[in-house]
C-alpha cells in the first residue's frame, strides 16, 4: 500500500509473528493432516503404517449419522437463535443511544461467566429435582417431574443459551446501521409497519443475520462440554466424538480426521456464507 | 525453487523426528538402584488419583513424616490419566493411581519403574491374595491400594423390589425406565450385557462382543444418563433408582441416605483394582516408593479404608476396621473370598482396542 | 424462589419508561421480546447467584441466607491454584499476542497486497478451537514437550495474536498516514517511525486488544483442555472436574464473584472510555 523502501523493511514487523503462527498453528494443522492418514499408536500417536482407514471409516453409517445428527442439532440451535435473537436485535436498535449501550451490554454480560458455570446453571433448572420441575409441582402443573434433562432438547436449550448472544450482536450491528428515515420515508408513504419492515429493514438486515448464524452454528457443532454435561452422554456430537477419539479410544488419527471433516465442513459454510452476503449487498436493493 | 526445497527439507526432518520419537519410546523398566538413604525432604512428589478417593490430608500427614513436598492432583478417569502419561515424555507425574490392567499395560510399554521391594517393607502387611493378582502377579510394577466389585447401588423406595441380576439393569421394568445410569468407561460398559450372557469379562470373542453390544443398545434408550462419577447423588436425590456402581462408591450414596443397598448381581462380576503406580519417568523414585510404603502401613490404610469407604486388600488394616463401620456399609464386609470368586480384569493387549471400539460405537449410536 | 426473582423485574420495569419517549413510534409490544430474552438469559445465572448464599449444602433446597460458601470458596486450594495458573497463562498469552499482533497488523498495513496474509493472521481468530487444541497435542506429544503452562500460554497465544491482529488493523484503518509519511520523508527509519509515531497513535487500538485477548485466555476452555499438564489445570478445567464430579456450592459462589467482577469491570471500562472522550 506504501512504499517500500527497504526489502528488508517488511522483515522485523511480520517475522515473528508469521514464524509463531507458522509454529503454533499452521504446523499442528498441517501435522494433524499428516496423521490423517497413519494407523493408530495403542497409547495415542501413530504407527508410521501408510493407511487410508481413517477417511474410509467417515463413511460408516455410525460416523455419518453422528456427523448429521451434529448438523442438524446445531442447525436448529441456529434457527432458533435467529428467531429470538432478531427481535431482540431489533429492539435494542430502536432504543436510544443510551439505552442501546445498557441493552447490549446486558446481553453480553452472561458471557462474561464462565461458561461451564452457565452450563451447569441448566442442570440445576432442568434436573428432575431441579428448580423447574419444583415449581411446575408447586403451581400444581405437574405432578410428577417432567425429564429435561439428559436429553437432545436439552442439549439445544444449553447450546442456545451459550450462543445466543453471539447472534444479537451482528444483528444489531447490521439493523443499527438503517437509516431509520428510509422506514420513517416509507411509512410516512402509507406503508404499513410490517410492509416497511419487510421491504426495508428484513432484506437489509439478511448480511448481519447470516454472520450470526455463522457465529452461533460454528462454535455449536464443536462443543462437547454440552452433550456431556446437559446431554448425559446419550447424544453425541462431532465435538465429542474427537474428543474421545483423543482421551478415551486414543485413536488419534482418526480423531484428526473427524476433526479436519469439522473443519472443512465450516470453511464451506463459512464460504458460502461470504459468497451469499456478498451478493446481497452488491446486488440491486429491492424496493 | 529454494522455497520448495526448504519445505521439503522441513517435511523430511518432521517425519525423522517422528520415527525418532516412537522407536525411542519403549525401553526402560528395568530397575535401576535407588539410594535407600536419599534425602527425602530434598524430593518433591507428584501424585495423581481419582477425585475424592483420598482423603484430603493425605498430603500434609505424608509430607509432615517425610520432608517430602507432595501435591495431590485428580484425573477423571483410567484412560484420561493414561492419555496424559503417554502425551509427553515426562508428565510431571511421579506416582499415579490406575486400575489394575492399565498398570499391566503400562508397565509392559516401559512407562512404569520396577518397584524397590526394599524401599516397601509394609508390602508384608497385603493379603497373600494381593499379591497374585492376574494383572501384576508378584506387584513388580504396582501395589494395590484398594480392591472391589462392581454391582448394583440401588433405593429400594424407589425400586420397590431387590435387583438380583445384570439384567434388572440391561431390561429394567417399565416403571424403571429413565430412572436407571450405566458405567460408561473402559471395560465397565460391557460388564453387565457380558456377565448376563455368560461370558468372561476378559472375551475377546467377535460374537460375544457383538451380543453385548447389541444389548447395551437395546439398553440405552432406557437409561436416565451414562455417568461414572456422580451416580451416587443421583441415587440420594432420587434422579435415579439404580445404578450400575463400585462398590466402594455406592457407599458415598449410603452415608447420605442408609436405605441405599448394594448387590452383587448372581451372573458374577469383576473383581478391580486400584494401583499405584511409580513413572519410569520420575526424578523422585525414593519419595515415591517411600510414598506407596506409606500408604501401606497398616494405620494408614484403615485409616483411607475408613474415609474412603473401599476396601482395602491390607489384611492387618481390615482386621482393624470398627465392625460398627461394616455394618454401616455392608460392602465392606465383602470376604477376600467373595472377592476371588469374580473374575479380575487384565489388559487384552491389541484386543483392548475392541472395547474401546464397542464403547465408542455404544455411545455414539442413538 | 419466586418471591427472590420478583424484584430484578420491578427494576427491569423501571427503564421501560425511560426508553420509551425517545424511540421512534414502533409497534406495542416490540420490548416484550427483549425482556423475555433477558429473563431467558439471566434466569440460570439468578439461580446461581441465590444459591450461592443458601446455607444448606443440597442444591436443589432452599435452607435459609448464609455467607458460609465465601470463605470456603477462599480456602479451596484447587480453585485459587487454578485462579493462580489462569492468571499466568492469559498474562502470558496476552504479552506474547500484543506483542506479535501488534506488528502484524503493522506490517500487514505496510507491506503486503492482497489479503493471504492477512487472512492467515486472523484465521486462528476463527479456526475451531477443537482442531487448534488436538493439533497443538499432537505437536507437543511428538516434539516431547512436557506439558504444562507454558504450552497453554503458547497455545492461547495463537488465538489472542490474531484478535490482537484484528483489531489494531481496524484501528489503523482508522488512521490519517500523512504523519507517517511526514516521518518517513524526514528520514526516519521504518522501525522508528514505528515507535515514535504509530506506535503511539495505535495505543488504544492495543489496549483493546490486549484486553480482549486477556478476557478471552481467561475463560478459555477447549484449547487449555488439550494442552495442560494434569498437575497445573487452569480455572475453566477446575471447575470442569468440579461439574462432572457432582458440585459442592462453592460453584455458585464463584460464578458470583466472576459476574461481580465482570460487571465492575464493564462499568468502569465505560466510564474511562467516558472520561478520554473516545466514544462519541
Amino acid at each position: 500500500m506504501t512504499s517500500t523502501n527497504h526489502p528488508a523493511a517488511p522483515v522485523p514487523f511480520l517475522a515473528p509473528g508469521m514464524i509463531y503462527l507458522i509454529l503454533f498453528m499452521a504446523l499442528p494443522v498441517g501435522l494433524l493432516a499428516f496423521y490423517t492418514f497413519f494407523k493408530r499408536g495403542r497409547f495415542g500417536g501413530i504407527v508410521f503404517e501408510f493407511t487410508l482407514d481413517n477417511w474410509v471409516k467417515l463413511l460408516e453409517p455410525l460416523y455419518v449419522s453422528v456427523i448429521l445428527q451434529s448438523i442438524v442439532l446445531a442447525g436448529i440451535v441456529t434457527l432458533l437463535a435467529l428467531l429470538i435473537g432478531y427481535p431482540m436485535a431489533y429492539a435494542i436498535a430502536g432504543l436510544s443511544p443510551k439505552w442501546r449501550t445498557v441493552a447490549l451490554v446486558a446481553v453480553v454480560l452472561p458471557f462474561w461467566t464462565n461458561f461451564l458455570i452457565r452450563t451447569y446453571a441448566w442442570i440445576l433448572l432442568l434436573n428432575n429435582a431441579g428448580w423447574v420441575n419444583q415449581w411446575l409441582q408447586g403451581l400444581g402443573i405437574t405432578d410428577a417431574p417432567i425429564s429435561m434433562l439428559y436429553t437432545p432438547q436439552a442439549i439445544v436449550v444449553g447450546l442456545l443459551y451459550m450462543y445466543l448472544p453471539l447472534m444479537v450482536l451482528p444483528l444489531y450491528a447490521s439493523l443499527q446501521q438503517l437509516d431509520p428515515s428510509l422506514r420513517e420515508a416509507a411509512t410516512n408513504l402509507g406503508a404499513t409497519p410490517w410492509r416497511a419492515f419487510r421491504t426495508i429493514t428484513l432484506p437489509l438486515s439478511i448480511p448481519g443475520a447470516l454472520t450470526g448464524c455463522i457465529f452461533v452454528f460454528v462454535p455449536a457443532m464443536s462443543n462437547f462440554v454440552i452433550p456431556e454435561l446437559i446431554g448425559g452422554g446419550k447424544t453425541i456430537m462431532v465435538g465429542n466424538l474427537v474428543r474421545d477419539q483423543f482421551f478415551e479410544a486414543r485413536d488419534w488419527p482418526f480423531g484428526a480426521t473427524l476433526a479436519l471433516l469439522l473443519t472443512i465442513l465450516l470453511v464451506i459454510v463459512i464460504v458460502v456464507q461470504t459468497a451469499v452476503s456478498r451478493r446481497l449487498t452488491e446486488g440491486p436493493r429491492r424496493g | 525453487m529454494t522455497t520448495t526445497r526448504r519445505i521439503a527439507a522441513a517435511a523430511a526432518g518432521t517425519i525423522a523426528l517422528a520415527f525418532a520419537v516412537s522407536s525411542c519410546s519403549s525401553g526402560g523398566g528395568a530397575a535401576e538402584t535407588l539410594d535407600p538413604n536419599a534425602d527425602l525432604s530434598e524430593q518433591t512428589l507428584t501424585v495423581s488419583i481419582w477425585a475424592d478417593y483420598s482423603p484430603e490430608d493425605l498430603a500434609e500427614k505424608f509430607e509432615a513424616e517425610t520432608g517430602v513436598k507432595t501435591t495431590i492432583v485428580n484425573h477423571t478417569t483410567n484412560e484420561d490419566i493414561v492419555a496424559k502419561l503417554t502425551a509427553s515424555a515426562d508428565s510431571g507425574i511421579d506416582v499415579a493411581f490406575v486400575s489394575g490392567q492399565y498398570a499391566q499395560a503400562l508397565g509392559e510399554q516401559g512407562l512404569l519403574a520396577e518397584l524397590d521391594k526394599s524401599l516397601i517393607p509394609n508390602e508384608k502387611n497385603l493379603y497373600p491374595e494381593a499379591m497374585e493378582l492376574a494383572y501384576d502377579p508378584g506387584n513388580v510394577y504396582s501395589e494395590p491400594y484398594a480392591w472391589g466389585t462392581t454391582g448394583l447401588c440401588y433405593r429400594p423406595d424407589l425400586t420397590g423390589y431387590d435387583p438380583t441380576s445384570w439384567n434388572d439393569l440391561l431390561n429394567p421394568k417399565p416403571e424403571l425406565v429413565g430412572k436407571t445410569t450405566m458405567l460408561s468407561t473402559d471395560r465397565w460398559l460391557a460388564e453387565p450385557a457380558l456377565k448376563a450372557a455368560g461370558a468372561s469379562i476378559n472375551t475377546t470373542d467377535d460374537d460375544e462382543l457383538a451380543a453385548a453390544k447389541e444389548q447395551l443398545l437395546k439398553t440405552k434408550p432406557t437409561l436416565l444418563a451414562y455417568d461414572d462419577t456422580t451416580f451416587y447423588s443421583k441415587l440420594v436425590s432420587g434422579e435415579a433408582a439404580m445404578v450400575q456402581a463400585w462398590d466402594g462408591w455406592c457407599n458415598y450414596g449410603i452415608a447420605e441416605d442408609p436405605s441405599i443397598k448394594f448387590v452383587v448381581p448372581e451372573e458374577g462380576s469383576d473383581l478391580w483394582t486400584d494401583t499405584m503406580t511409580v513413572l519410569e519417568s520420575s526424578k523422585n523414585k525414593e519419595a515415591a516408593m517411600a510414598f506407596i510404603n506409606y500408604i501401606l502401613d497398616p494405620e494408614v490404610q484403615t485409616w483411607v479404608a475408613e474415609n474412603i469407604l473401599y476396601k482395602v486388600p491390607n489384611k492387618a488394616a481390615m482386621e482393624a476396621l470398627d465392625p460398627a463401620l461394616i455394618e454401616q456399609y455392608p460392602t465392606l464386609g465383602i470376604t477376600v473370598d467373595e472377592l476371588m470368586e469374580q473374575e479380575g480384569i487384565i489388559d487384552l493387549g491389541e484386543d483392548s482396542l475392541k472395547y474401546v471400539d464397542l464403547n465408542a460405537e455404544v455411545l455414539a449410536t442413538n | 424462589m419466586v418471591d427472590q426473582a420478583a424484584p430484578t423485574t420491578t427494576a427491569m420495569r423501571e427503564l421501560e419508561p425511560a426508553a420509551r419517549p425517545r424511540a421512534i413510534r414502533k409497534p406495542r409490544g416490540i420490548l416484550v421480546p427483549l425482556w423475555l430474552g433477558y429473563v431467558f438469559l439471566y434466569l440460570p445465572i439468578l439461580i446461581v447467584v441465590i444459591m450461592s448464599f443458601n446455607a444448606s449444602e443440597n442444591l436443589f433446597v432452599w435452607k435459609g441466607f448464609s455467607l458460609r460458601w465465601y470463605p470456603e470458596l477462599f480456602a479451596d486450594e484447587k480453585i485459587m491454584q487454578g485462579l493462580g495458573n489462569t492468571l499466568i497463562v492469559a498474562t502470558g498469552a496476552t504479552a506474547i499476542a500484543t506483542v506479535l499482533g501488534t506488528l502484524l497488523a503493522y506490517g500487514i498495513q505496510h507491506y503486503t497486497r492482497g489479503g493471504l496474509i492477512r487472512a492467515f493472521a486472523i484465521a486462528p481468530a476463527i479456526l475451531p478451537d477443537l482442531l487448534l487444541g488436538i493439533g497443538l497435542l499432537t505437536l507437543f506429544s511428538l516434539a516431547t514437550v512436557t506439558l504444562g503452562l507454558h504450552s497453554v500460554i503458547l497455545a492461547h497465544g495463537v488465538f489472542a495474536t490474531a484478535f490482537v491482529t484484528a483489531i489494531v488493523l481496524a484501528r489503523m484503518a482508522n488512521l490519517d498516514p500523512s504523519l507517517e509519511e511526514a516521518s518517513r520523508d524526514l528520514g526516519a527509519g521504518a522501525v522508528r517511525t514505528f515507535m515514535r509515531v504509530t506506535l503511539p497513535q495505535l495505543a488504544p487500538g492495543i489496549v483493546a486488544g490486549a484486553l480482549l485477548a486477556f478476557t478471552l485466555s481467561i475463560d478459555e476452555f477447549v484449547i487449555a483442555f488439550f494442552t495442560t499438564a494434569p498437575t497445573q489445570p487452569t480455572l475453566p478445567i477446575v471447575i470442569y472436574s468440579m461439574v462432572r464430579f457432582g458440585v459442592t456450592p462453592e460453584v455458585n459462589a464463584l460464578a458470583t464473584i466472576l459476574l461481580l467482577v465482570s460487571v465492575v469491570t464493564v462499568i468502569a471500562a465505560q466510564r474511562l472510555t467516558r472520561l478520554t472522550g473516545t466514544t462519541r
